[in-house]
């Protein structure tokens, strides 16, 4: 287990209690209690730390090495799923996968960004960043979805759309543009789900939705609080103070209605039980689905034109 | 012992006002670097006579190349910017809104106008980079959103002419949710089959780009715009390799399929007003 910073406290504690474990394991002495209230006071002081966490302890966590990404999340939710792949133009972006398969036997499409387990898969994944045929691969298979009237479940987890020269070339602001536009059209339910990274105009291309739902330890936001540091106050200092002013995190998000809806993970965050995490997610994606079964297709598309329409303030 | 003395230390004129085409009575082009009076400058629709520059103008300049007689109505002035979030960095927000309405002579980084265009009924939002650097915040957002449901209800053709560094940081996730904002209402104008004109000129960058600038029924620009999703310094650094020369300009973008043309500021008028009439099958 990695532990990030904000975490000591708990690595303290944890080998404490490794070694008390130890101990008990030689059987020379009786180490229950004494493990029951080292676990105890490990459960209080995780409770304490998880409650009150900043904006920039959350960005930690979103980027936890060991936090489930979207394929993880598939192979444990779909009972049987086949990748597809392509824009049919250009390439396969393998920073944005997709396909088909079944969750509870319906019919459903995932989408989302992969990133990297390792070095060498992060290099392959590209980091998560993907190029304008990883968008336009996402529309050509929601089309797929709508066509078959499969609804749409997107897993947003990207540090941004890849800043690179063929990205420029090949149109990467026509492809997120050309995005926004179109599942504003969809017909079938379209649930989007930020599961690690909400990193600006390269999540909100695959972000569109009936539902947008945050996991409880994700950020989403206009750019990441590093660059708006480097731009706003000059220099990569300022990361934490951008992560409180940007308020990226879950539950500012829903308190202003950009989102609407916040995922609740497990105690530590998801990569503490990636399983649990994943039913968790299970369920959220069930309820909503059949919230939006509800509605005709021109009701679906109408209220997503209208809830978008609502975001901003201003005087008048 | 010089000659002569500064008699303030440094370079004082700001970004912002040395990118204002000047009020004087000569202009210098920042391009060929000849002088021309500025009355010539005017009369020439602002575009360098010598070299054919097209330096940054604001909506007030474009809505008297564009409108008949120059008359029009300038629409949803009374929709202004707040800090809603009390967003600080070195400097706050509503210092830079205050800054910002005192340095320069418009509302917002967008301004919307409706009048006549050789005839044909146009709205046209503009931006105005000087406000902010034209970046997109919620005022920007709703007043396109507003412009749009003013040509549903005009039976108007829509432009939108884009000049913007992108998203604006100090409005957060508002600002991000522009894009979805517009380009959800784009397909309410699409399904009353009214025309939208995307004019892309110099800089559309970041989030304008990625939301409405382009998706026009015509995606048009102004000769050598600097158009992208990244900024040339971010891409720079991330490929750390220089640029091709005219990476990410007009004529680029026009090679590699993104544009239907290009379009001289003098004739900018005359082919509006021709596009129009051709998609509406109005003489």
């Amino acid at each position: 287990m990695t532990y990030l910073d904000f975490e000591k406290p708990i690595e303290d504690l944890q080998e404490q209690l490794d070694k008390l474990r130890k101990i008990g394991e030689n059987g020379k002495v009786n180490m229950a209690s004494a493990i029951k209230e080292l676990e105890d006071k490990m459960l209080e002081t995780r409770k304490g730390i998880y409650s009150h966490l900043n904006g920039w302890q959350r960005v930690q966590l979103s980027r936890h090495p060991e936090r489930p990404y979207t394929l993880y999340y598939i192979s444990q939710l779909c009972s049987k799923f086949i990748e597809l792949h392509g824009d049919r133009t250009m390439g396969d972006d393998k920073a944005m996968v997709g396909g088909i398969g079944t969750l509870d036997n319906e019919s459903i499409l995932f989408i989302g960004q992969q990133k990297g387990i390792n070095t060498k898969q992060r290099q392959y994944r590209n980091f998560g960043m993907a190029n304008p045929e990883g968008y336009r691969k996402a529309l050509r298979l929601m089309k797929l979805a709508e066509k078959f009237n499969i609804p749409i479940v997107t897993l947003i987890d990207t540090p941004g759309a890849f800043p690179g020269l063929e990205a420029e070339e090949r149109g990467q602001a026509e492809a997120i543009a050309r995005n926004l536009y179109e599942m504003t059209l969809l017909k079938v339910p379209v649930i989007c789900i930020i599961i690690g990274e909400g990193a600006s105009g390269g999540a909100l291309g695959i972000g569109i939705g009936d539902r947008v739902l945050m996991m409880e330890n994700t950020w989403y936001s206009v750019i990441s609080p590093e660059s708006c540091s480097s731009i706003l106050w000059h220099n990569w200092n300022f990361k934490e103070q951008a992560a409180e002013e940007l308020k990226l995190d879950a539950k500012s998000m829903f308190d202003f209605k950009l989102i609407d809806g916040v995922i609740k993970e497990p105690l530590g965050g998801a990569h503490n039980n990636p399983e649990e995490m994943a039913k968790i997610l299970k369920r959220e994606i069930k309820k909503h689905l059949i919230d939006l079964k509800d509605f005709t297709p021109k009701e679906r598309i109408d209220n997503r034109i209208k809830k978008f329409s609502a975001m901003g303030f201003f005087e008048e | 012992m010089a000659w002569f003395k500064r008699s303030k230390e440094g370079i004082t004129t700001t970004t912002e006002e040395k990118l204002e085409v000047p009020e004087g009575l000569w202009w210098k082009c920042p391009s060929c670097k000849k002088t021309i009076p500025t009355a010539d400058l005017k009369e020439n629709k602002y575009v360098c006579n010598n070299c054919n520059y097209h330096p940054r103008i604001n909506s007030v300049e474009y809505f008297w190349i564009l409108f008949d007689d120059n008359a029009y109505k300038p629409l949803f002035e009374d929709l202004r910017p707040t800090d809603f979030l009390g967003f600080k960095d070195l400097k706050s927000y509503q210092d830079r809104l205050n800054d910002a309405a005192q340095k320069v002579n418009v509302s917002e980084a967008i301004s919307v106008a409706a009048g006549l265009v050789h005839g044909h009924k146009l709205v046209c939002a503009c931006m105005n980079f000087n406000f902010i650097g034209g970046s997109m915040g919620s005022v920007v957002g709703e007043r396109i959103a507003l412009a749009i449901n003013h040509c549903i209800k005009t039976k108007s053709t829509l432009l939108i002419i884009s000049k913007s560094g992108g998203a604006r940081m100090m409005e957060a996730a508002f600002s991000l949710m522009q894009l979805a904002k517009t380009a959800a209402n784009l397909t309410r104008l699409s399904e009353a089959k009214l025309p939208y004109i995307s004019l892309m000129t110099d800089p559309t960058t970041g989030g304008v780009t990625a939301s409405f600038a382009m998706l026009g029924d015509l995606n048009i620009a102004e000769p050598e715009a600097l158009i992208g999703f990244a900024g040339p310094r971010v891409i720079k650094e991330t490929i750390k390799k220089d640029l091709p020369k005219g990476f990410q300009r007009s004529e680029f973008l026009l090679e590699h399929g993104f544009l239907d043309f290009i379009v001289d500021r003098k004739e900018l008028k005359d082919k509006l007003a021709e596009v129009m009439a051709i998609l509406l099958q109005e003489k």
